[in-house]
């Protein structure tokens, strides 16, 4: 979430779901299919909706399952996410709507930001989006006029070359129209897998130590060198879309891999591929048989949520206990207690980097409590944050920095965490991968209701497979009666990278010179095609956008 | 506003605008349910918490009658119990009497309620099976509308909660019945397959499908473990069901403080992989590492007829070693930068915190990510 960081001083859902769905008057949702992928955050809203009238305002290209409910629905097209937010900033400064109390005591940067905005004048968005000059004022003053907007996205906003500069324009509109540091407003990036916020919180990050105190800080080194009587350099590392294809590069010689599957998330499979079976050693601890899998050394047999204790942090903050339900299955172990034994290990077995004697050097950990409670102390958001407390019933929303602090469900309620807010201009940059007469349709990709990730849970879960148990790849009717494709038939997706044959499913949910794919299926996994540009700060790769041929197999 | 109102004789405060129901529920006075449900409008159609108002010429369903100044009110007479039991027995002549085989005896409010009341069933007898059980092809939810009480509940769920609108009330008097859509399947009449009306159907006309006649409802036979989904990043909360060492299902929970007594089809019925055969249970090296050969770097297609990249299932001493080794050896061959770490987005906070321990202190690396960006 380098872009809120950037805008705010720190990156994570601002409001509670609770919240927005209990205070907004209205919502703008941008890159989030949130019945599909926030399933039960998906219904607040639709209640909020259907029963408090609240207005709701969706941009996305394809007609995902909310837009049944919008007031408002803009398609426009995949990647011009810029254009369009500064479109809306165009007219709400134009119409004057803009809260100028908020603009002066929280925020800086206005003037060189309006400047750029005044670049995007309804016309010129207009053409560059496909959405029509009405709808972009409609739009405009739903989310101006009732206040406040919350602001809700996911990896439709961030999954793009311009990933990091589309979350800074959204965070620009928000202080725009004062709707940070409010019930029912804010910036809400809602995360996707179970613990990605809890994985950023406790440093699984290149750059970051837990609590996002920076590597490249002396001052960070040095604690973390005493808490554990040695630590890493300053210098930030690499990230996952980097370390993989590092391989090839010489530069990593091994991987210690936690339950991710790469050949299935990772964009450009044929690529990560080839790099896997480059590498020297790869030690995987999974608990299924992955695709990932094959290239491993050693597999080391983890388990699942139900078979350990401990924590996670769901997308807005909120720290919550996982309990044991049952006994590891057959010889498999806790993954924290895997982790520690393989610590311990290397360092028994080397005499080259030895930790100093130093509070928290060791290693041995009877449970997770105990792993929590050095967390408390190195960790300041979550150094109130205990199994105790959770235990006992209490709700706990980092930043929760002591014992007796009752956490914090609303940030920048006073100032952000930088002062204040700071207002970026954010100008327009085209997708990496633009069709042409080769590849004339984009694709875009993401998952689907009963399916998850690589699908490594989900497709051994019988009831789930009977209802979605296969790959299918949206097409819209008009492509489909051009391609020949009638009612069903399996079609050929190419992208300048590989190619996939699935099941074309004939829906209007998707704009014609679009399809869309999931990648919960090995045998076509839309990361065949997709391409490994990437965001320069965050290097999250561009999966909404590359360009693909499509034709009709059988 | 406060307000005085007498229950059973006892002088209570209330508030305008409150229902009977809820003035009781205050000051702990049980009065009966059914097919109201605090998280769902009331109707007052079931009849079960009718009471006796001074004064009036019928008894007042509770859940939809507001309090007034002065009101008297009789929650348990002669004549209220007696209405109860027959708005029991008039449900039971309409409901398969089968509990001994029923996925939700124990946990059924109806069962409850008629032994509370000791309602027999008439001797006019029950019209039997009158539905097709398991009539719908949804793989999660098994319907038995032979159980059926036509309270509603699942009708409010569908669109008061999950606002899919799927299940409607058709026909009237003795037809009268409970249908998805205008007389579809579930899917057809666009189920999401969130269970929530199974949640809250208080019989077993609604159940679970996938785990039906394991005893789910059987407390003395199974535990209940309050934990948080590992799908996404909402963090719901339910109860996983144990029977025998085994996760048999999960049950909503309440208390759970994001979603109440809401989950999506993954969170309800996705679990069955925790015992999937393809789970892994033991560590596993491939044979070039217990016979210190050189690691072949070939493909995955060569590893079936490469018999030194064979999977040897191993004891943990042993995988544990040969990885500390490995990596170790890495380290101080190639220096720290060149071991990359991937932590796990599915995985605890503690289990993240100890990956990002082991990359900073014992590896010496900042390469350590997970896939918050894809
Ligand atoms: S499972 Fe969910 S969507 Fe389907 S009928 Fe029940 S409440 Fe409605
Ligand atoms: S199916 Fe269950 S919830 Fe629905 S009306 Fe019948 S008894 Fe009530
Ligand atoms: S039940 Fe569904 S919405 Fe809730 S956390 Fe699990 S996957 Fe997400």
């Amino acid at each position: 979430m380098a872009g809120l960081a950037a805008s705010f001083g720190s990156g994570a859902m601002s409001n509670s779901m609770d919240d927005v769905a209990k205070n907004a008057k209205a919502f703008f949702i941008i890159g989030s299919n949130t019945t599909e992928q926030h399933p039960v955050f998906g219904t607040m809203l639709r209640r909020a909706v259907r029963f408090r009238g609240a207005k709701l305002v969706v941009a996305d290209p394809r007609k995902i399952d909310i837009t049944e409910f919008a007031t408002l629905h803009l398609r426009q097209k995949p990647g011009t996410d810029i254009a369009l937010i500064n479109g809306l900033m165009y007219i709400i400064l134009e119409k004057d709507w803009a809260d100028k109390q908020f603009i002066e005591e929280r925020t800086e940067g206005l003037e060189e930001f309006k400047a750029t905005v005044m670049q995007y004048p309804p016309t010129l968005v207009s053409e560059i989006t496909g959405v029509p000059v009405s709808q972009l004022y409609e739009a405009a003053e739903i989310i101006a006029r009732n206040k406040p907007t919350a602001v809700i996205w996911a990896m439709g906003i961030t999954q793009h070359i311009s990933g990091v500069r589309n979350v800074m324009d959204l965070a620009n509109l928000q202080m725009l129209l004062g709707n940070m540091g409010v019930p029912g407003g804010g910036v809400n990036p809602l995360r996707g897998q179970n613990n990605v916020q809890g994985a950023c919180d406790m440093g699984g990050l290149p750059n970051v130590y837990p609590s996002y105190q920076p590597v490249t800080s002396e001052e960070a080194r040095k604690k973390f060198d005493d808490a554990w009587g040695l630590t890493s350099s300053t210098k930030v590392g690499l990230t996952a879309t980097e370390i993989i294809p590092g391989i090839l590069e010489d530069k990593i010689h091994a991987l210690y891999i936690l339950g991710e599957d790469p050949v299935m998330s990772d964009p450009d499979t044929h690529h990560i591929r080839k790099c896997l079976e480059a590498i020297d050693f790869l030690v995987l601890q999974e608990i299924f048989p992955s695709e990932t899998a094959a290239y491993a050394d050693v597999l080391l047999p983890g388990v699942s949520f139900a078979e350990k204790t401990g924590t996670f942090t769901n997308t807005e903050r909120r720290v919550q206990m996982v309990h044991k339900a049952i006994e590891p299955l057959g010889d498999s172990r806790p993954d924290w207690w895997i982790t520690a034994e393989v610590a311990k290990r290397v360092l028994i077995g080397t005499n080259n980097r030895v930790p100093r004697e130093a509070p928290f050097s060791g290693w041995e950990y009877r449970d997770t409590n105990e792993i929590m409670s050095e967390i408390n102390a190195v960790t300041p958001s979550y150094g109130g944050i205990t199994h105790q407390r959770l235990e006992k019933g209490e709700r706990l929303q980092w930043p929760c920095p002591s014992a007796d602090h009752p956490g914090t469900p609303v940030l920048h309620t006073k100032q952000f965490t930088r002062g204040k807010g700071k207002f970026a201009p954010i100008d327009h940059v085209p997708p990496a991968e633009e069709p042409t007469d080769d590849y004339p349709m984009v694709l875009s990709t993401g998952r689907v209701l009963y399916h998850w990730h690589g699908g490594q849970m989900t497709r051994r879960a019988k009831g789930l497979m009977e209802v979605y148990g296969e790959a299918l790849v949206e097409l819209s009717p008009n492509d489909a009666e051009k391609l020949g494709v009638n009612g069903k038939g399996i079609v050929r997706v190419t992208s300048r990278r590989g190619s996939i044959e699935a099941q074309a499913w004939v829906t209007d949910r998707v704009p014609p010179g679009m399809v869309y794919a999931n990648f919960h299926f090995p045998e076509a996994s839309a990361n065949e095609l997709t391409l490994a540009a990437l965001d320069p700060v965050s290097k999250i790769p561009e999966y909404k956008v590359a360009a693909v041929k499509v034709e009709l197999v059988g | 506003m406060t307000i005085n109102i007498i229950i059973n004789g006892k002088k209570i405060e209330a508030q305008a605008g409150q229902t009977i129901l809820q003035a009781a529920k205050e000051h702990d006075l049980h009065i009966p349910t059914l097919c109201y449900h605090k998280d769902l409008s009331p109707t007052g159609n079931c009849r079960m918490c009718v009471v006796e108002v001074k004064g009036g010429r019928f008894l007042q369903a509770a859940c939809v009658t507001p309090v007034w100044e002065g009101m008297d009110i009789q929650t348990d007479s002669e004549k209220v119990v007696k209405d109860r039991r027959l708005t029991l027995q008039l449900m039971l002549a309409n409901h398969t009497a089968n509990c001994a085989c029923c996925d939700v005896s124990n946990e059924c409010e109806l069962q409850e309620l008629v032994y509370e009341y000791q309602a027999e069933t008439p001797a006019w007898g029950t019209k039997g099976t009158r539905y097709k059980v398991d009539s719908d092809p949804n793989p999660f939810i098994h319907v038995d509308m032979n159980k059926c009480i036509l309270c509603r509940r699942c009708v409010q769920a569908c669109a008061e909660i999950q606002v899919r609108d799927v299940w409607g009330v058709a026909y009237r008097g003795f037809q009268e019945q409970i249908v998805a859509g205008a007389g579809t399947t579930l899917l057809e009449a666009r189920c999401e397959s969130c269970g929530q009306c199974v949640a809250y159907c208080p019989t077993g006309a609604l159940s679970t499908k996938i785990n039906y006649g394991q005893g789910m409802a059987r407390a003395h036979q199974v535990t209940k473990v309050t934990t948080t989904c590992s799908y996404c990043g909402v963090g719901c909360q339910f109860d996983l069901v144990v029977k025998r060492g085994k996760v048999i299902g999960v049950a909503s929970n309440p208390n759970s403080p994001v979603n109440g007594m809401a989950l999506c089809v993954k969170g309800r019925f996705g679990y069955d992989y925790i015992h999937h055969p393809d789970r892994l249970t033991k560590p596993k090296v491939r044979r070039y590492l217990l016979e210190g050969g050189e690691k072949l770097k070939t493909n995955r297609k060569s590893e079936i007829a490469n018999p030194k990249l064979e999977w040897v299932e191993t004891d943990w001493d042993t995988a544990l070693n040969i990885t500390a080794k490995k990596l170790g050896e890495a380290r101080d061959y190639f220096g720290s930068d060149s071991i990359g770490i991937l932590t796990s987005a599915k995985c605890l906070n503690e289990e993240n915190y100890l990956m990002n321990k082991l990359a900073r202190q014992v590896i010496g690396t900042n390469n350590i990510d997970h896939c918050a960006r894809l």
